[in-house]
């Protein structure tokens, strides 16, 4: 266990409020001392998955994903990464390390439950005598003995692209196949390699969960919403709003859903920097929310339930979206316009902030 | 007779089951099962046509540009619309990055560690301690360049976000073109990742693949398969509203028994003799097929459903576009080009041969010109097909839209399905899948350890993600066997 950094100070980092370049390089040394001093093995499973939660975590940039890989996280076993298959796979990577460590090794979750057709829509393995194991059997059989689960993206978080309607598999969210042991949700479709890094370091270096909001989240990524910091929130309150795709203005007519997403994508951009979801000129897709990816991806919003104040938690939207007092996106803007927030600007002073 | 069975295979994508029966350790039958189902298809129906190239990308967070590319096609083409060149190109980009970031992927972390010993450590192993022959000092360098893949290919995905947003999932792929606009500075930062990826192409990954090649060289006689090979063609080179007879990157083409011949896409069926699907679903062209999933279908045991081309069983892949397009350099391999060996040297050719051609098309932007055209659903009913080759093979969605802007039908056919999908016809007339065909015969040197049949499965690339995501729109029939 690491003295050097106080947990103060890690939040801080996280949450992108210190002067850090590059949060993996930052922590890096310090989960490594965690590991060498005993911290708990992780294991890394599958079900109704993309991959695409794995494949953001190999773009993690500093330390280049080696380090990660080979020296941070004791990465018993990984679908996609593993040299052993079949029944090495299962009873050695998965279950003996899972029987050696009970309640003392973190599970990480990647892709949805299902539990439909005897939950035989995926089957990750098989027994001796030839009977499937299916993946809502593995989850029960090691999730219970977990010291904690992690899940990394929407789907195992809330069900997210499987479990949409009409749900053809009947896939679940881990939180409703496992009771009874601490969960936290990274979601985000897939989640930017830094919220898994950073809530993998947090368990390490703290043997303890992060501070999380109602939905699970871990606070330090998952606290602001997107429209208050959008690089496009000038056009926003200057009523500009884009008609097509290649446009300047606010991505709202075209469906974004930036009023409603919590994450730090805005600032902390993905891919090494290099752009973010509005900063292509597409829209947000809202993917790290619960309801992802029931609502029309390229609609606009008929109510956006923000309210005059702008920044809103995730608490507060929960309490806003079960209570009568939602107001329409128009309601949001004219309120904007009356308390003299917004006043009109031509259309060619406006610029669009620089990535 | 004994059977070995392979399950889960892992280092690929996906749920995938391998079963073979051996004789005196020769196989002599296989059956290779998808095991995870979602049913993408059915979430597509009801929904607006517009979240297709969203919701279809996530079928394979591997290879999701190919879905985004597929599905965005099939919507200009039932929209009747097509992007000006900048849109192209960029489509284009985008898609040629992650060819880069899939084949190294692929060879090095999905493929190498059957070659390749890796450290003594997790998740290195435990592994199949089998038949690793490279000298420890090239064994060595190979890890390194295990390594520095790991950057290459991050790299590859960062060059990506400079025109898609995001990677995985990308966002600027829009009907009409993209929505990033093109400037200079992105076009060079661009180029800069080019040039880095470029090298380590071809003088990291070129050069590992002929070293494990020379070292292996009896797996060019290995795992031969139907020899049989279909592309869709890729990467449109010019505009024009006919998708399939415009001119592009990878020409379309078939090769059966022997013949080079025109691509026909009216001989496409899906088959499901052997699929968890009813009987009288099977046959049908994909933009009007649907199926009805049958869980305990005697004679059935996979997930994926089979393409066949006028019957045949079709390999497809980085091998059938080479040998397709007639590559000097894989033709001269003759019929060890039809091998495992084979298989990753036509890959990896290929994508030196993508980066060379994709700083040909960045230079050909035109910063500040548009990116997209103005596009809205049509009012009648319509379907949309779009082709294209995915980093893995030919890979066509067939989208059919109601007159009132909702999406009726949506079937992907994907190159997994193709190459991993299971056998069709009963007794002297069965037509094994490629994969399967292409175990068949194989020698396993110790049951125990059959790590030559996970190295004939991973030199097809497969994408189980991709290969299960086949719809029943009778709801009824899931919930028979469902224990709720």
């Amino acid at each position: 266990m690491s003295s050097k950094l106080s947990r103060r100070d890690f939040l801080k980092m996280c949450a992108g409020s210190a002067a850090v370049i590059s949060l993996s390089s930052y922590l890096a040394p310090f989960m490594k001392e965690a590991v060498a001093a005993g911290a708990p093995p992780v294991i890394w499973i599958q079900g109704a998955s993309c991959t695409g939660c794995s494949i953001s975590l190999l773009n993690t940039v500093h330390p280049d994903i080696k380090e990660v890989l080979t020296k941070v996280i004791s990465l018993t076993y990984h679908p996609n990464i593993s040299a052993a298959a079949g029944d090495l796979a299962i009873k050695e990577a998965i279950y003996k390390v899972a029987e050696t460590n009970p309640k003392n090794f973190f599970l990480v979750v990647e892709g949805a439950v299902p539990t439909g057709a005897e939950g035989r829509f995926c089957m990750v393995g098989e027994t001796e005598n030839g009977e499937p194991i299916v993946f809502e059997k593995l989850i029960k059989d090691i999730g219970s003995k977990a010291k904690a689960i992690i899940n990394f993206g929407t789907c195992s978080a809330y069900g997210g692209i499987p479990a949409t309607s009409p749900n053809p598999t009947d896939c679940k969210p881990v939180s409703k196949v496992v009771k009874n042991v601490p969960i936290i949700n990274v979601p985000g479709c897939p989640p930017h390699p830094d919220w898994m890094v950073g809530t993998i370091a947090h368990v390490l270096l703290y043997n303890d969960l992060p501070e999380l909001d109602s939905f699970g989240r871990p606070k330090m990524f998952f606290e602001r919403i997107i429209h208050d910091n959008c690089q496009r929130r000038q056009y926003f309150d200057n009523a500009i709003f884009a008609k097509t795709f290649g446009e300047m203005g606010c991505m709202l007519e075209l469906g974004c859903k930036g009023p409603y997403a919590h994450c730090d994508a805005t600032t902390r951009l993905w891919n090494n920097g290099n752009n973010w979801c509005v900063g292509c000129g597409g829209v947000c897709i809202g993917c790290t929310e619960p309801q992802f990816p029931a609502w029309p991806m390229y609609e606009r919003m008929p109510d956006m339930p923000v309210g005059p104040a702008t920044s809103v938690t995730a608490d507060q939207i929960g309490l806003v979206l079960g209570g009568a007092t939602a107001l329409g996106i128009a309601g949001h803007l004219a309120g904007n316009i009356i308390t003299g927030r917004i006043g009109p600007k031509k259309a060619d002073e406006a610029k669009e902030g620089e990535a | 007779m004994a059977k070995i069975i392979v399950d889960p295979v892992t280092r690929i994508e996906g749920h995938l089951k391998l079963e073979v029966e051996i004789e005196d350790n020769v196989v002599v039958d296989a059956w290779t099962s998808g095991t995870l189902w979602r049913g993408m298809e059915l979430i597509m129906q009801g929904r607006d046509p517009r979240d297709a190239e969203q919701i279809m990308q996530r079928i394979c967070g591997v290879c999701p540009t190919a879905h985004a590319t597929a599905g965005i096609l099939a919507l200009d083409d039932a929209m009747g619309i097509e992007p000006p060149p900048n849109g192209r190109i960029i489509r284009n980009l985008i898609f040629g990055s992650n060819y880069l970031q899939s084949h190294i992927l692929h060879f090095f972390h999905l493929a190498a560690l059957d070659y390749v010993k890796g450290p003594d450590m997790a998740p290195f192993k435990p592994r199949y301690e089998a038949d690793y022959r490279l000298p420890a000092d090239i064994n060595a360098q190979a890890v390194d360049i295990y390594l520095e893949a790991l950057t290459i290919r991050r790299k590859a995905q960062e060059m990506l976000a400079i025109w898609g947003g995001k990677m995985p999932h990308v966002q600027a792929i829009v009907p009409g073109g993209v929505s990033e606009v093109p400037n200079t500075s992105k076009i060079y930062k661009f180029l800069a990742y080019l040039e880095e990826i470029q090298t380590f192409i071809d003088t990291k990954y070129i050069p590992t693949v002929k070293a494990v090649a020379g070292v292996y060289s009896d797996w060019f006689s290995i795992g031969a398969g139907c020899q049989n090979f279909l592309c869709y063609g890729g990467f449109p080179q010019e505009e024009g509203l006919d998708h399939v007879k415009k001119k592009k990157f990878f020409d379309s083409g078939v090769y059966v028994r022997g013949q080079y011949k025109e691509l026909d896409i009216g001989l496409i069926t899906e088959e499901v003799t052997h699929s968890w699907y009813a009987d009288d679903t099977g046959g049908n062209t994909p933009d009007v097929a649907v199926v009805t999933a049958d869980a305990k279908k005697k004679g059935a045991y996979s997930w994926i459903k089979s393409p066949r081309y006028n019957g045949e069983a079709m390999e497809v892949g980085p091998l059938a576009r080479q040998w397709i397009a007639k590559n000097p350099d894989v033709l001269a391999l003759g019929d060890k080009a039809f091998s495992v060996m084979g298989r990753h040297f036509a890959r990896a050719i290929e994508t030196s041969q993508i980066a060379k051609a994709m700083k040909e098309w960045a230079l050909q932007l035109q910063p500040g010109q548009p990116v997209c055209t103005p596009h809205e659903l049509p009012k009648k009913e319509v379907v949309g097909v779009g082709l294209c080759e995915g980093s893995r093979g030919a890979l066509g969605h067939w989208h059919r839209i109601s007159s009132d802007g909702r999406t009726m039908v949506y079937n992907a056919v994907v190159p997994t399905t193709w190459n991993s999908g299971p056998r069709t016809g009963s007794g002297a007339a069965t037509v094994r899948g490629p994969m399967e065909e292409a175990i068949v015969g194989t020698r396993v040197a110790d049951p125990s350890n059959p790590v030559e049949l996970v190295r004939i499965i991973r030199s097809m690339d497969p994408c189980y993600g991709c290969a299960i995501h086949v719809m029943t729109p009778n709801k009824k029939t899931i919930s028979q066997f469902a224990i709720n």
